[in-house]
């Protein structure tokens, strides 16, 4: 599994030299260089209902420089993947933001800058992983650490050993990469893993030490997980066979966040490989918790515009047509509310840790 | 408290007595345009230079006028231009001069003139305007007009020194004699009046540059106080057609001149009056209006009594009458006009527009509207250079600048009360964003534009006695929107195609500018071991092919083809002038003695060679091209599957944002 790292950066920037070459040889030829960059929308994603997972099509899209409307894309592209290139040879690893930074310059006479904005440049780094084949660990760009982890397990991190059991309630802070060249998994003894959507929730539980009752590992991305989050669930899952429950706001967002820890995201699907849980399971919040909790209908809000044809937009995705999936949106549509994990203490503080959470695994209420 | 005294017939009748003109003028001095010192020394300027202006147009005389001002010591050391509070106002011309015994009367007596008394069109129109300014020159320095006269080569130029007797609105001549004058024929008036110099808006600088844009038949020379000289050259050679004098309309009227025409005429029956003093009323028809207005036709005019006089009013008033004659009014055309835009203001394109007469209370006028666009072609080729890069979330400052409005009645400038004149109005109300302006709510549009509105007739209504803005006749409305719509209409042709041709420049543009990028990250890519120059020129190479190098010189109009569906235009290019070339052409070859000026937005010399004569290719030749330029699309991509490369919002941003 764990390839020798220089080797790995070799391939990678020999990738990345490999589009000079496209646009040398194509000038030699008196012809327009162009990329074919492969689609990341929807219209190119598909269902793996064998693998369970959302995989990535086969169109692509030409870039050429020659071609008003992509010109400007077209140089974006190849001062990012020399950007790229740079951190290979120099072997750091960098943010979206500092790689911004980094090709953002003023063009020779002119007052026109390479990028505006990092929006700019953040899609770009997506468009040439997905081109090249090649991870955003591998490119060597991190996203920010934003993931924290608490519960009985064992990494070994630059040679330190770190036991998530005896890190107080602030627990470890998830590394961007976690590749195993990078973190290793020395022992785990969990039972299962959860995880969190919001910090919230995710403090609630460690403080309350639900993981050393439950015997578990609390894992939370504050939000829609990061890379190195979802990635270390996969391999808690893969490597030590810890079953994956997904705590969210229910809401489309909610739902949304699952199904990307579930099947990978249809932006970046070709990672679902390495990233995608398809057996992580659904635990709350559920559209019938409402009512089973009898959480009083003045706590929860009312959806929005957005929140409808969002819901809609879900119900008509290849993976939510189990027909468990199919009730539990439209009951939330029925419904017309949507209820945050924050609702829960309304009931009381502790809740969650208590009584919500402890049912909800004794019945095995979740959905797949 | 003691209530005021009574004052008895015999104690009022001390204080009756008559009042003396310049107490009349001290009184009105704000409707003659004597308000304030700087308006003054304009004022000065305007009475004389329409007055040499009028003799020469009525004479047949192509205009040469000049204008010194100059400052006067008040005693002490002279005072730079700026402080200066007194000043010499002198002007020239050539026109046909005054006869001897006239020179008195008409510079130093109030209300004496020639077009007072006559329905024609004309600068001046009350017969107080020279001598009210000598009037101002006396009262604020005491000093006399002096004027030099010579009504032909082989007449003797005449000079004289005359002040107003203020008691009796009489002149006293101070000094008369012959002299030796340089000049074969005209006029010369020297006045010193306490006055203000300033440029800027109404000054007497901008005053002058108006006048010389609706006047280009003239030739105008301006020593300013500062010593330089600025000349306006004639760019246009043919001196307006004559206007006729007319009768007045029956529409046009109001009660009061009735009475008075009812006492003047020479006619001896109310029939006869009608027909003879009227435009427009035949003898049928004047007795028709009699019967209707139960009055015998012969009824001596003298004796009709005011009721009945009311009766007849009222009757003229609502008898359909034929509308007047329009050939007492002459425009400026719109050769005249394209030509005075385009020497005086730097820009890419200017329009001009003569709208057929029409009538107002039964005075006919003409309306005339004309747009100067642009920055010159210069500017517009170079790209704005931004002083420095951009920081994320700054813009471009946008361009804010208004468009200027630039008013005439009868070929004069009017440079006060803009808001309340019924030119700007229209202006306001004409939607500039259908003619690609932007324009913001009641705002004037936005862009480097000069937008000129011209009113000529008989008889300009104007908003008050001091004669500053039009008024706002829903007749002259409709007429001045419909001539502006029609000058808006070309613009946005020229607009469009500019941005047609702009969309290629641009495209050939970034290419150039991206290529260096994409080669230097090739570089660095390469290991800094790339022939950098031979895959730069491969890449220009490609670009130009791509862009196709002449379609781009077509679309910019630099072929020579002049501006189709834009009738009395000039399009001003880099490389050239397409349109009215001749005019432009009269307009750069005018033989210009260059001052010292260094007037940014003066075409003292245009720059730009004329291509006279290279007019339009036919149409369908130009239709033609406009074919080839839709076939010039995107280079077909090699990919197979391509789709269209905007990206769809993916589901994370969507979901985010509902957030
Ligand atoms: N420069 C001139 N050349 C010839 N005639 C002139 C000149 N200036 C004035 N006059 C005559 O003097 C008359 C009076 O002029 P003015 O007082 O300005 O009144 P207005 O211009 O309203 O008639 C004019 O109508 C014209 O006949
Ligand atoms: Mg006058």
């Amino acid at each position: 599994m764990a390839q020798a790292k220089p080797k790995k950066n070799g391939a990678v920037e020999k990738k990345l030299i490999g589009m000079a070459d496209v646009v040398i040889a194509a000038a030699q030829r008196a012809k327009d260089p162009t990329f074919a960059i492969p689609i990341r929308a929807l219209s190119n994603v598909s269902f793996n209902p064998r693998k369970g997972l959302i995989e990535m099509g086969e169109k692509k899209q030409a870039r050429s420089f020659f071609n008003v409307g992509m010109a400007k894309k077209f140089m974006q592209t190849m001062l990012v993947a020399d950007a790229l290139s740079e951190l290979q040879r120099a072997d750091l690893t960098t943010s979206l933001r500092e790689i911004y930074y980094r090709t953002k310059h003023t063009i020779q006479d002119s007052h026109e800058n390479t990028f505006d904005t990092q929006d700019e440049s953040d899609p770009i780094i997506e468009d040439l992983e997905v081109s090249l084949v090649a991870l955003r660990e591998e490119l060597h760009v991190r996203a920010e650490n934003s993931g924290s982890i608490v519960g009985p397990v064992v990494f070994g991190d630059d040679g330190d050993r770190v036991d998530c059991a005896k890190l107080g309630k602030g627990g470890y802070s998830v590394p961007s990469i976690v590749e195993p060249e990078y973190l290793e998994i020395r022992r785990c003894t969990a039972d299962f893993l959860l995880l969190v959507e919001k910090g919230t929730q995710w403090n609630r539980l460690s403080e309350d030490k639900f993981w050393r009752r439950y015997n578990c590992v609390l894992l939370t991305g504050n939000g829609q997980p990061p890379r190195g989050v979802r990635r270390l669930a996969r391999r808690l899952h893969e490597e030590h066979r810890l079953p994956v429950y997904v705590l969210v706001d229910n809401d489309p967002w909610g739902y949304y966040i699952y199904s990307v820890v579930k099947q990978g995201s249809i932006n970046l699907a070709f990672e679902s490989q390495r990233m995608a849980i398809p057996k992580a399971k659904f635990i709350g919040l559920s559209s019938a918790d409402p009512e089973r909790y009898e959480l009083p209908r003045n706590v929860g809000i009312k959806l929005n515009d957005k929140d409808i044809t969002r819901a809609k937009e879900l119900l008509n995705y290849r993976w939510f047509q189990k027909p468990a999936w199919q009730e539990e949106i439209k009951r939330m549509l029925a419904n017309g509310l949507k209820f945050e994990l924050d609702a829960l203490a309304n009931k009381d503080f502790q809740y969650l840790t208590k009584k919500y959470l402890p049912r909800k695994l004794k019945e095995k209420d979740w959905l797949d | 408290m003691k209530p005021a005294p009574a004052v008895t017939a015999v104690e009022m009748g001390t204080r009756q007595r008559e009042i003396s003109v310049s107490e009349f003028f001290t009184k009105n001095r704000h409707l003659l345009g004597f308000d304030n010192p700087r308006k003054a020394l304009l004022t000065c300027v305007k009475e004389a230079v329409d007055n040499s202006l009028d003799a020469c147009e009525e004479a047949g005389i192509l205009p040469d006028v000049t204008v010194k001002l100059e400052t006067v010591a008040d005693g002490q050391t002279p005072a730079t231009p700026s402080q200066a509070t007194r000043f010499r106002v002198t002007v020239t011309d050539n026109g046909p001069g005054i006869v001897r015994a006239q020179v008195p009367r008409i510079f130093a007596k109030l209300l004496y003139g020639s077009k007072f008394h006559r329905m024609r069109m004309s600068r001046g129109q009350q017969g107080i305007g020279i001598s009210a300014a000598g009037m101002y020159g006396q009262l604020t320095t005491g000093k006399p007009v002096k004027v030099i006269s010579r009504t032909g080569p082989r007449a003797t130029a005449h000079y004289f020194e005359v002040q107003i007797d203020t008691k009796k609105n009489e002149p006293l001549v101070h000094e008369n004699k012959q002299i030796e004058w340089t000049q074969p024929q005209g006029t010369e008036v020297a006045i010193e009046v306490e006055g203000r110099y300033q440029k800027g808006r109404a000054s007497v600088d901008e005053w002058l540059e108006q006048t010389s844009i609706a006047n280009p038949h003239v030739r105008l020379v301006y020593h300013t106080p500062e010593g330089e000289t600025k000349e306006y050259p004639r760019t246009y050679h043919e001196l307006p057609p004559s206007p006729k004098e007319i009768k007045p309309h029956p529409y046009g009227i109001e009660f009061g001149m009735l009475l008075k025409m009812l006492q003047d005429t020479k006619s001896h029956t109310v029939a006869g009056f009608l027909a003879g003093d009227f435009c427009r009323v035949s003898p049928a028809l004047a007795e028709d209006i009699c019967k209707a207005a139960k009055l015998s036709p012969d009824t001596k005019p003298r004796g009709v009594k005011p009721h009945l006089a009311e009766v007849l009013y009222k009757t003229l008033q609502t008898t359909k009458i034929m509308a007047p004659p329009t050939n007492c009014i002459s425009p400026i055309g719109e050769k005249a006009i394209l030509s005075g835009l385009y020497k005086q203001i730097k820009g890419e394109f200017y329009t001009a527009v003569s709208r057929p007469p029409a009538v107002y209370r039964g005075n006919p006028f003409i309306i005339e509207a004309g747009l100067a666009f642009g920055k010159g072609p210069e500017e517009s080729v170079k790209p704005q250079q931004a002083a420095m890069p951009l920081a994320e979330g700054e813009d471009h400052g946008q361009d804010t600048e208004l468009a200027r409005v630039i008013r005439y009645a009868n070929r004069v400038p009017l440079l006060f009360q803009q808001s309340a004149c019924a030119t700007f109005k229209a202006v306001l109300n004409t939607t500039w964003r259908n003619y690609g302006m932007t324009q913001s709510r009641g705002a004037l549009p936005a862009g480097p534009m000069v937008i000129f509105v011209h009113m000529a007739s008989v008889w300009v209504p104007f908003t008050s006695e001091s004669k500053e803005a039009i008024a706002d006749y829903d007749e002259i409305q409709k007429e001045i929107r419909l001539a502006l719509r029609e000058a808006g209409r070309r613009l946005g042709i020229f607009l469009r195609r500019k941005e047609r041709a702009a969309g290629e420049f641009r495209r050939r543009n970034i290419f150039d500018l991206y290529i260096e990028e994409v080669v230097e990250a090739c570089n660095r890519l390469k290991g800094g071991k790339l022939p950098t120059e031979q895959l730069k020129e491969q890449l220009h190479k490609i670009a130009s092919t791509r862009t196709g190098g002449l379609k781009t010189d077509e679309a910019l109009g630099k072929t020579g083809a002049g501006p189709e569906g834009l009738p009395h235009s000039i399009i001003v290019t880099m490389e050239g002038i397409e349109g009215e070339a001749e005019v432009a052409q009269q307009a750069a070859t005018a033989p210009v003695i260059a001052g010292t000026a260094t007037q940014s937005d003066q075409r003292l010399v245009a720059k730009a060679p004329v291509k006279a004569g290279k007019k339009s290719k036919s149409v369908a030749a130009i239709k033609d091209k406009a074919g080839q330029q839709d076939l010039f699309v995107e280079p077909a991509s090699p990919v197979k599957k391509a789709v269209p490369p905007k990206r769809r919002p993916t589901a994370t941003r969507n979901i985010r944002k509902g957030k």
